[in-house]
C-alpha cells in the first residue's frame, strides 16, 4: 500500500505560512502604518495592483490544476474569469441605485441609455451580494459542467479539446458584445460605487478586498494541494500520460476529468470575482481569446504540475508586464512572444524545473539531467 | 423579291434610327426654346411638355439649365446658355455669343420643377447609352403616372434592347394602374405579375390594400402578388446562396493552408492567420512598387503579381519558423500551440512596428471592380465572383501537387508512416519543412485575396484563425473534401442564418452548432478511418 502523501511537508508548512505572512499581513501593514513620505511606505496605488496580480494567481492555479495534472490545456479559463467577474460586476451595478447618471432606483445607466423598461431575469436578485456570490461561483460551475460533460463524454482531448473551448470563449466574447445581451455591450459594466456599503474605491476597502484575495490564493493553494495528494490526484497523473489505460483499468476518466474542470472553473469564478471590484471594470474584453492563452504562459514559465509554479508564474510574468508596458510598450508583445517559444523550447518545467535541474546539477554533476517525456 | 425585302429591312433597321435621333430642325427647336421665356406659366408648361416629347437630344442640357438657372434671355429673345465662367453660348445652335446687354435668367418655381424632371427622364429614355435608358424606364417606373404613358409607349416601339423594353413595359403598366377603366387596370395587373421589383410589390400591395374597387382587379393583384413574393423568396434563397458561397471561398482560402499543416502535418499552426496577414502585406507591398516604379498602365497586373510573390514571402517564413523552432515541438501538440501563439504575437508586433498600426488600402484592380445586376435588384461583384474562382483554382492546384507531384507523394508518405518512409530515402526533414512551407504560402495567397474584401491590419489573422480552425476540425482533420464541404457549409449556414438572426447572433449560432457538432463526431464530416487515426 502505497503511503499517502502528506498535503505539505514540514518545510513546505514553513514556507507556505511565511509566503501568507508577507502577503496578507506585512504587505497591509507596509500600506498603513509607516508615515506616508516614509522610504518603507507602499503607494496607495499598488495594493489594488497587487490584488489584481494575486486573482490572476489564482486562475493561474486553476489552469495548473487541469493542465499540469490532467493534461487537460483549456483556453475557456479566461471564460469562467470574465463570468465570474460579471456577476460581481452586477452586483455592484446594481448597488450604485440612484447615484447613476440617470438617477433610476433598480436599472442600471445603460438599460436606462437603451429604452429598457424593466430589469431583464438574469439580473434579478443581484442587488443581493450572498446571491451574486453564489452566481460568480455557480454560472462559470455549471458551464464547465455543461460543457465538460458533453466534451469528455464524447473523448474531445487534447488540441481538438483546447480548440473548442477557444471556439466558447470567442463564442461569449461576441456574445457579450452585443447591447441586446444585457450586460452592457461594448463598455462592459463600470462606474462602481461601493461593495456592502464600503466605498469601492476607498484605500481602506482596496485594501480589504487585497487581504481577502491573498486569503482566497492561500485557501486555493490548499485545495489545489489537497486534490492533487490525494488517491484522484494520482488517477489525474495517470489520467495525463495515458487516459486509454486508465480508461481500460477500469476508471471513469469522464468523471474524473469532468470534477477537476468544474472545480478549476469555480476557482476561475473566484478569482474573477475578486478582480472586478479591485480593477473597477469588466468589460467583454476578458473573453478575448488571447488573454485565455496567456494564463497558460504564466503557467509554463513557473512550472506546469507543480502549483507553486503557477503562482510563481502569474506573478513574474504580470510584473515584468506591468513594468514592460510602461517603459516600452511597443516590445511587451515581442517579449511576450518570445517567452512563449522560450518557455516551451528551452524550459518545458518552467523557472521550477530550471531549480531543481540547477540542484540536481549540484549533487551529481555528471549524470545527464533526466529528459521528460510527453506525450 | 429581294430588293422589296432589303428594302423592307433597310426601313426597319431605320426606324429605331429615327425615333431615337430625330433632331427637330433649329427653328423649331428654337420656336419652343423661346416659349420657355414666355410670360404667362402655361406658355412655360407647353414648352416644357413639348421639349420633354420632342426627343431632341439638345432638349436634356437645355432643361437641366433651366432648372440650374443658367438659362438665360438676351434683349432680342434669343436663349443663351450659360457655361462656366460666365461664358454664353446660344441654346440651339452651341455657338458662343457675346450678349451686348446683361441676359435676364429665366426663373423657375417648384412646380416647374417637377415638370421638368418628368421631361427630362422622358428624354432620356431616348438616349443612347442603354445604361441611360434603363435607369429612366425603372425612374418611371418608381413614379408611375398615366400621364406618362403615351412617351412610354413611343419609346417602347423603338426600342431594341430587351432589358429596357421589359423595364419600360413595366412602368407602362404601373401607369396604366391608374386608369379609370378596370379592364386596362386587369391587364396591367398582369403584366406587373412577371415583375420582381420590390416597387412593384409595393404598388400591387397598395392595390390590395383598399386603393382598388374592383373586385376581379382585386384578385388578379392578390395572385399576382402572391407570385412576386414566391418568386422573391427564390431570388433571396439565390442571394443567400452566393453570398455563403463567397463567404465560403474566404473560409476555404484562409483553412485551405491550416489544413495543410494541421490536417496533413498534425501541427496546430495558431501563427497560421499571421501567414494570412503577411500575404495580404506583400500584396500592399507589390501595390506600393507598381506605383512608384512602373506605369499606370500596368497597375492593374500588381494582384497578379502578388499571388506568387504573397506565396514566397508567406512559405519562406514557414520554412524559417519550421527549422528554428516547430521542428523541435513535433509530437508535443500543446506546446506547439503555446509556441505558435508567441510567434503570432511576435510576427503581429513586427509588422505594426514597420507598416504601422493603423490600417493599410489595397485597391481593387479595374477588372475586378463594380459588378453586374442579377434579378431583385442584387449586384453581383467582380471581387467576390473572381475571389470564389480563386478559392477552387488554389484547390485545384493543392490536390493536384498532393496527388500528381513527388513532394505531395512523400508528403503523404511521411504522413502515414515516418519511420518507412525515412527507411525508404524520403529525406523527412526536408519534406515536413516544404509542406509546412506549402501550408504557410496557401495562407499568404489567401491573405491576397483577403486584402481585396477587407481592411489589411496587423490583426487581419486574428480575425480568421479561429474560424480557421472550426472549418477544419468541422470538416474532418487531414481531408481536403472535409475542409471544402466544412467552409462551404459553415459560409452557407451562416448567410442564412444572418437575415432571422443578425450577423454576430448568427456567427455564436453557427460556433454553439460546430462546439455541440464536435461531440457527436469528435473527427469530424469527413473522418480518416484505420489505425493511423488513434496515433
Amino acid at each position: 500500500m502505497m503511503r499517502r502523501t502528506p498535503l505539505l511537508t514540514g518545510s513546505g508548512w514553513l514556507v507556505f505560512l511565511a509566503a501568507m505572512l508577507v502577503a496578507a499581513v506585512l504587505i497591509p501593514v507596509l500600506a498603513t502604518l509607516p508615515p506616508p513620505d516614509s522610504m518603507f511606505r507602499l503607494p496607495a496605488y499598488l495594493v489594488p495592483l497587487f490584488g489584481k496580480y494575486l486573482c490572476y494567481a489564482i486562475l493561474a492555479l486553476a489552469l495548473d490544476l487541469i493542465w499540469g495534472y490532467a493534461g487537460i490545456l483549456s483556453l475557456g479559463h479566461g471564460a469562467f474569469f470574465a463570468l465570474g467577474g460579471y456577476a460581481m460586476g452586477m452586483y455592484l451595478m446594481r448597488q450604485i441605485g440612484t447615484r447613476g447618471v440617470y438617477g433610476d432606483p433598480i436599472l442600471p445607466d445603460f438599460m436606462v441609455f437603451l429604452n429598457w423598461r424593466e430589469l431583464p431575469f438574469a439580473w434579478w436578485g443581484f442587488h443581493n451580494f450572498a446571491y451574486a456570490a453564489f452566481m460568480a461561483l455557480a454560472v462559470p460551475g455549471a458551464l464547465a459542467a455543461l460543457f465538460g460533460w458533453f466534451a469528455f463524454r464524447s473523448r474531445v482531448t487534447g488540441v481538438y479539446l483546447s480548440i473548442i473551448t477557444q471556439a466558447m470563449t470567442y463564442a461569449l466574447l461576441l456574445a457579450f458584445f452585443r447591447n441586446d445581451m444585457g450586460f452592457g455591450g461594448n463598455n462592459g459594466l463600470t462606474d462602481f460605487k461601493e461593495i456592502l456599503g464600503y466605498e469601492v474605491q476607498a484605500p481602506s476597502t482596496r485594501l480589504g478586498l487585497y487581504v481577502i484575495t491573498a486569503v482566497a490564493l492561500g485557501l486555493s493553494f490548499l485545495v489545489c494541494r489537497f486534490v492533487v495528494t490525494t488517491r484522484f490526484g494520482r488517477l489525474l497523473l495517470a489520467l495525463r500520460d495515458a487516459e486509454s489505460r486508465v480508461r481500460f483499468i477500469g476508471y471513469s476518466t469522464t468523471g474524473a476529468k469532468l470534477f477537476v474542470f468544474v472545480l478549476s472553473a469555480l476557482l476561475c469564478g473566484l478569482a474573477g470575482a475578486l478582480y472586478v471590484p479591485q480593477v473597477g471594470i469588466i468589460n467583454p474584453s476578458e473573453f478575448q481569446p488571447g488573454n485565455s492563452i496567456e494564463v497558460a504562459i504564466w503557467v509554463a514559465v513557473g512550472g506546469r504540475g507543480t502549483l507553486v509554479g503557477a503562482i510563481l508564474g502569474a506573478l513574474v510574468v504580470n510584473f515584468v508586464k506591468t513594468w514592460l508596458t510602461g517603459a516600452a510598450p511597443e516590445l511587451w508583445l515581442f517579449a511576450l512572444g518570445a517567452l512563449f517559444i522560450v518557455v516551451t523550447l528551452a524550459m518545458p518545467n518552467g523557472i521550477l524545473g530550471l531549480v531543481a535541474q540547477a540542484k540536481q546539477w549540484r549533487r551529481t554533476p555528471t549524470a545527464p539531467v533526466a529528459e521528460t517525456v510527453h506525450d | 423579291m429581294r430588293l422589296i425585302r432589303a428594302l423592307v429591312i433597310l426601313g426597319l433597321l431605320l426606324v429605331p434610327l429615327m425615333g431615337r435621333a430625330a433632331n427637330l430642325p433649329d427653328a423649331e427647336l428654337a420656336k419652343l426654346v423661346t416659349g420657355l421665356a414666355g410670360d404667362g406659366f402655361d406658355d412655360k408648361i407647353a414648352a416644357i411638355d413639348a421639349l420633354g416629347t420632342s426627343g431632341d437630344a439638345r432638349a436634356v442640357a437645355i432643361l437641366k439649365a433651366l432648372t440650374d438657372g443658367k438659362l438665360a434671355a438676351s434683349d432680342d429673345k434669343q436663349m443663351l446658355i450659360e457655361g462656366a465662367g460666365g461664358k454664353f453660348t446660344d441654346a440651339v445652335t452651341g455657338a458662343p455669343v457675346t450678349p451686348g446687354a446683361e441676359p435676364e435668367r429665366i426663373h423657375v418655381n417648384n412646380r416647374l420643377r417637377g415638370l421638368i424632371d418628368g421631361a427630362l427622364s422622358r428624354l432620356t429614355l431616348y438616349s443612347a447609352d442603354p445604361g441611360d435608358r434603363l435607369s429612366a424606364a425603372t425612374e418611371a417606373l418608381h413614379h408611375p403616372s398615366l400621364g406618362a404613358v403615351p412617351s412610354l409607349d413611343k419609346a417602347l416601339a423603338t426600342e431594341q434592347d430587351k432589358g429596357v423594353a421589359a423595364a419600360l413595359k413595366l412602368a407602362r403598366a404601373a401607369g396604366l394602374l391608374q386608369s379609370p377603366d378596370a379592364a386596362v387596370r386587369l391587364a396591367a395587373v398582369d403584366e406587373l405579375a412577371a415583375s420582381t421589383d420590390s416597387e412593384v410589390r409595393g404598388l400591387l400591395g397598395e392595390l390590395v390594400g383598399g386603393h382598388e374597387s374592383d373586385p376581379k382587379v382585386i384578385a388578379a393583384a392578390k395572385t399576382a402578388l402572391a407570385k412576386i413574393e414566391r418568386q422573391l423568396a427564390y431570388i433571396e434563397i439565390g442571394i443567400n446562396l452566393f453570398q455563403g458561397l463567397s463567404l465560403g471561398s474566404v473560409l476555404l482560402l484562409a483553412a485551405m493552408g491550416l489544413a495543410v499543416t494541421f490536417g496533413v502535418m498534425g501541427v496546430i499552426n495558431m501563427a497560421h492567420g499571421e501567414m494570412i496577414m503577411l500575404g495580404a502585406y506583400t500584396t500592399f507591398v507589390v501595390q506600393e512598387i507598381f506605383r512608384a516604379f512602373l506605369p499606370a498602365g500596368l497597375f492593374d497586373l500588381y494582384l497578379v503579381v502578388s499571388v506568387p510573390a504573397a506565396f514566397l514571402v508567406a512559405g519562406a517564413v514557414g520554412v524559417a519558423l519550421e527549422r528554428t523552432i516547430i521542428r523541435f515541438l513535433y509530437g508535443r501538440p500543446l506546446e506547439t500551440l503555446l509556441a505558435t501563439w508567441g510567434i503570432s504575437l511576435m510576427l503581429q508586433q513586427l509588422v505594426r512596428s514597420i507598416f504601422g498600426a493603423p490600417n493599410k488600402e489595397v485597391a481593387n484592380p479595374s477588372w475586378m471592380t463594380g459588378g453586374f445586376q442579377i434579378l431583385g435588384g442584387f449586384t453581383v461583384t467582380w471581387n467576390r465572383l473572381v475571389i470564389i474562382a480563386f478559392g477552387f483554382v488554389v484547390l485545384g492546384a493543392l490536390v493536384l501537387v498532393l496527388r500528381r507531384t513527388n513532394l505531395g507523394l512523400h508528403m503523404r508518405a511521411v504522413t502515414q508512416n515516418r519511420k518507412m518512409a525515412a527507411i525508404m530515402g524520403i529525406p523527412t526533414d526536408k519534406v515536413d519543412a516544404l509542406t509546412f512551407g506549402l501550408g504557410s504560402g496557401i495562407a499568404g495567397m489567401a491573405g491576397v485575396a483577403l486584402s481585396q474584401i477587407g481592411n489589411v491590419s496587423p490583426n487581419l489573422g486574428t480575425i480568421y484563425i479561429i474560424d480557421s480552425f472550426m472549418v477544419v476540425v468541422f470538416g474532418g482533420v487531414g481531408s481536403l473534401v472535409g475542409t471544402l464541404a466544412g467552409a462551404m457549409g459553415l459560409g452557407v449556414v451562416n448567410k442564412f442564418l444572418e437575415p432571422f438572426a443578425g450577423a454576430v447572433l448568427g456567427k455564436i449560432l453557427v460556433l454553439v452548432a460546430i462546439i455541440i457538432f464536435i461531440q457527436f463526431r469528435p473527427r469530424g464530416l469527413f473522418a480518416l478511418k484505420g489505425r493511423s487515426v488513434e496515433a
